[in-house]
């Protein structure tokens, strides 16, 4: 049921205050443009964020930096147990 | 979206392998509780890449196999009715109830059975069918339940009178307590679900961690999202904490998605609800506030649930409990296939059966 994939804001429509504004992202998908309603995400995106989606709402906006943070985090992760095995080897 | 490749990266999975080998102290056993984590360890090959001391039982968090046979069984009844359209997620469709047929039945025997991506498709339905009542069938965790209740204040919103939900939400709190008061059941630590926790939050398990003291940790859907989680969980168990951790920071924060639970909340209240193996657990479901009755199908269409009997031979509720094996029931890869189903872990693609019949 639920997809992993976050997908690039291209597109912003209504009013983050006004329910009624028909409150809208467009999305990137490998090229494809996709609209996912914004009634329920957790920030106002913008332009160049990226969207979780589910069943066509968007649940949770994340900036790259986010993304990147995570990502700088599993390849420390990944340098310490490197580093570990060179001293292993050693010992 | 070129980040997204590193998390699936093997050369980035496999020194996090080495590090899970090295962190697992002592053998513990996890539960992944979600139908999604189930269908990524298999599909990764993860299952069999993972240290001998951690065993992996599957648990409730596919909404599809939970769903009981008396709650399929009134959805054929109201795709019976005159002037009535039904709207479903896909899963649910080749589902069979107590007397064996599936709303693929139905639909070839004439019934109005659409396919839907998303809820909020049920109401172009409605703009393009004014004379059919467009059943919306809610079926899911708290991940789905926001967009639900979205589209019903959209309908109420627009004035679109020929729309209903029929609510077979279910919370995943309720009944991870029920499962983990049964004495058979031993496990050390919960693989908490992905996208029910951006809902919910990583502080929902706060509860369970402390009665139980089960190690939690939310990790996300890629391997190496699951590795990282499970790496963080040995490392607590081998220590002896049980605490609540969050492996998907970059999905899930401590208090969750409080616009999405609001929403919830204005249209929904807790309710009892029967799964499927478990039985009926309180207040682990959701039902249609009064204020908003109008878009009940139970309340329009009148339906009461009558109790049913599970398919025969099925062993999906002890499979649900992860109590049992898909290879201990005596129709798995028999008389129950991908193809024939008999039971619902069988239908689902994020069913456990499904899941051991094709990557087993």
């Amino acid at each position: 049921m639920c997809l992993a994939v976050p997908m690039k804001v291209i597109k912003i429509q209504g009013d983050p205050d006004d329910f009624l504004s028909g409150q809208i992202a467009v999305v990137d998908a490998d090229g494809i443009s996709k609209e996912t309603r914004l009634d329920i995400v957790d920030r106002w995106p913008e332009l160049g964020d990226y969207l979780i989606i589910h069943a066509g709402f968007a649940i949770h906006t994340l900036d790259p930096q986010e993304a990147e943070t995570n990502i700088r985090l599993m390849r420390e992760m990944a340098e310490k147990v490197e580093a570990a095995d060179a001293m292993e080897k050693r010992a | 979206m070129k980040y997204l490749d590193e998390f699936r990266d093997q050369a980035l999975a496999e020194p996090l392998l080495k590090e899970l080998r090295r962190s697992v102290i002592k053998p513990f056993r996890v539960m992944e509780v979600c139908g999604t984590h189930t269908m990524s360890i298999f599909r990764s090959g993860l299952r069999t890449l993972l240290p001998e001391g951690i065993t992996l039982i599957s648990g409730p968090g596919c909404p599809v196999c939970v769903t009981s046979a008396a709650h399929i069984d009134a959805i054929l009844a109201m795709a019976a009715l005159p002037n009535t359209r039904i709207a479903l997620f896909g899963d649910l469709f080749r589902v069979p109830g107590s007397s064996g047929l599936s709303l693929a039945n139905a639909s070839s025997q004439g019934a109005k059975v659409d396919i839907v991506y998303s809820p909020m498709d049920s109401l172009e339905l409605a703009r393009k069918y004014p004379d059919d009542l467009i059943v919306f069938l809610g079926v899911g965790f708290e991940t789905t339940t926001p967009g639900i209740a979205a589209t019903i204040m959209a309908a109420k919103n627009n004035s679109i009178d020929n729309f209903v939900v029929f609510s077979t939400h279910k919370t995943m709190p309720p009944p991870l307590l029920a499962l983990l008061d049964d004495p058979e059941l031993q496990i050390d630590g919960l693989l908490c679900p992905g996208h029910v926790s951006t809902i919910i939050g990583a502080g929902a398990y706060q509860p369970l961690a402390d009665k139980y003291k089960l190690a939690c940790v939310v990790g996300g859907f890629e391997p190496a999202d699951i590795l990282q989680a499970l790496i963080l969980m040995a490392r607590q168990i081998g220590k002896g904490e049980a605490r609540v951790e969050n492996a998907y920071t970059r999905a899930v924060r401590w208090e969750g998605n409080s616009r999405a639970q609001q929403m919830v909340d204005t249209i929904f209240k807790p309710a009892d609800m029967e799964w499927r193996g478990l039985g009926v657990i309180p207040e682990s479901g959701l039902a249609i506030r009064e204020e908003y009755s109008h878009y009940d199908a139970e309340k329009r269409l009148n339906i009461k649930l009558t109790p049913a009997e599970e398919p025969k031979g099925c062993r999906c509720g002890e499979i649900l409990k992860g109590k049992e094996v898909p290879s201990q029931c005596p129709l798995f890869g028999k008389r129950c296939t991908p193809g024939n189903p008999i039971g619902p872990c069988m239908v689902s693609s994020e069913g456990t059966c499904a899941a051991f019949y094709k990557y087993m």
